[in-house]
């Protein structure tokens, strides 16, 4: 009994941390994260591991949540969790050694009405954000190669 | 007004009703301001439409994505060995998807002028509307390059001194198509445009000439490397026709710097080849050329 019930906390782990708000079930797959890694640990390298990424996600979450352009379509999202998933996929994507637990781009961007502007004022976030960890300015746009052509599923069509 | 003038307007109206019929979501939307990627709204190109130096590229003028309308301004000047050029212009961009451009030009033959027989600094003027469309694709995000396609009005202001050198006309219209893509994964952007035209020295030197009349198909190409988010450089080339017995015309190449001094600034310095101009061959000097974006 306690080995079924463990299992099923063990199902449920996914969808959402402590910490988090509930999300609606869903079955995890690498696809989600939008994209295949890149091959090789330069990307890595280039954003100084896991420790960097981290701090490339945090400070791409704090600007886009204190941004007067774009910060009222994160007011009311579950800033743990999406900090989180970005950094799981981020780490997936630039092949540091993570999977990807999040939802796909589609149902995650589901009904927030992002604007093609929207979205490039994230893209200069994320700039921002690489810059300040100092990330080489042509790896950035490999990295940024990656996530366009996921716009297709972020902004609303 | 004359008939070409017209038809041009005509089209570029209808161009512009095109644009805000196609998307009836989007024309209900509010506009909103600003929004492209630095240096990604490219600089004027010398007859005024957005692009590299020489050649116009797949992009519309200013700031502004599919939200908004956007504008820029341009001056640029170029001193070659022995002339000296500006330009100045305008251009709105509709929702990031018509561009609509004025530019006057200003080519001043200083001593040749002597030589020539119309006097010392002796200036050849010419205005220049353009209109451009793009019609499919994305320069940054989509698969799809962008691809436009374009027209370029444009009337000379001494019409009897390019009809005494050979000139059939002053006044024309060249059609041009660009497709243009930045490659992020390498930080590269390639642009590439077939134009017809019978401009002889892009019109500064009238239309058409005694050694050929008609529409030619001439071919201009630029390639940028984005060295840091406010640093671009490349080179660029232009094919010419050569249509004028007595002034030979060549191909123009160039090599150029462009900064995004600031988000609504862009400043470019080239290095350029315009070969042989109005008799004198081996032109060759430089470009600047400041534009504001908004």
């Amino acid at each position: 009994m306690s080995l079924l019930l463990s299992l099923l906390l063990l199902q449920a782990a996914p969808h959402a941390m402590p910490g988090e708000d509930a999300v609606d079930p869903y079955v995890p797959n690498a696809a989600h994260a939008g994209g295949a890694p890149f091959t090789g640990d330069a990307m890595a390298r280039a954003f100084h591991g896991q420790d960097g990424i981290r701090r490339v996600v945090d400070g791409m979450v704090a600007r886009a949540y204190a941004d007067p352009v774009i910060g009222e379509i994160f007011v009311g999202h579950d800033k743990v969790r999406l900090t989180r998933t970005l950094f799981e996929q981020f780490c997936y994507l630039l092949n540091a050694g993570c999977s990807y637990s999040g939802r796909d781009m589609a149902s995650a961007h589901k009904d927030l009405g992002v604007q093609r502007k929207d979205m490039n004022r994230l893209v200069e976030l994320l700039q921002e954000a690489m810059r300040a960890e100092k990330i080489d300015f042509q790896a950035q746009n490999r990295f940024l190669s990656k996530l366009a052509p996921m716009h297709h599923d972020v902004v609303k069509q | 007004m004359s008939l070409n003038m017209t038809r041009l307007l005509l089209a570029a109206t209808m161009a512009l009703f095109a644009t805000l019929s196609l998307s009836p979501t989007a024309s209900a939307r509010p506009l909103r301001h600003g929004g492209k990627l630095l240096l990604t709204n490219g600089i004027a190109s010398l007859e005024g439409a957005s692009g590299g130096g020489l050649t116009p590229w797949a992009v519309i003028a200013g700031n502004e994505t599919d939200e908004g309308i956007g504008l820029s301004g341009h001056g640029t000047m170029v001193e070659v060995k022995d002339y000296d050029y500006w330009s100045a212009g305008v251009a709105v961009g509709f929702r990031d998807r018509l561009e609509l451009s004025y530019a006057h030009q200003n080519f001043n033959t200083n001593d040749i002028g002597t030589v020539l027989g119309l006097g010392k600094d002796y200036a050849f003027s010419q205005d220049i509307i353009g209109a451009k469309v793009r019609v499919a694709g994305d320069l940054v995000y989509d698969r799809l390059p962008a691809i436009a396609i374009g027209a370029q009005y444009k009337k000379n202001g001494q019409g009897a001194v390019v009809r005494a050198i050979g000139a059939q006309d002053d006044e024309g219209v060249d059609y041009y198509a660009s497709v243009s893509k930045l490659f992020l994964s390498r930080s590269i952007l390639l642009s590439g445009t077939a134009r017809l035209t019978k401009a002889n020295q892009m019109g500064l030197l009238g239309f058409g000439g005694d050694k050929q009349d008609s529409y030619g198909l001439q071919f201009e190409g630029s390639a940028a490397w984005q060295l840091s988010r406010r640093v671009a450089i490349g080179g660029e080339f232009r094919s010419k026709p050569d249509n004028l017995g007595i002034a030979r015309e060549d191909d123009w190449f160039d090599l150029f710097a462009a900064v995004a001094v600031h988000r609504n600034l862009t400043a470019t310095v080239a290095y350029a080849d315009l070969g042989s101009i109005a008799t004198v061959k081996g032109q060759r000097g430089l470009l600047l050329s400041l534009q504001a974006a908004f």
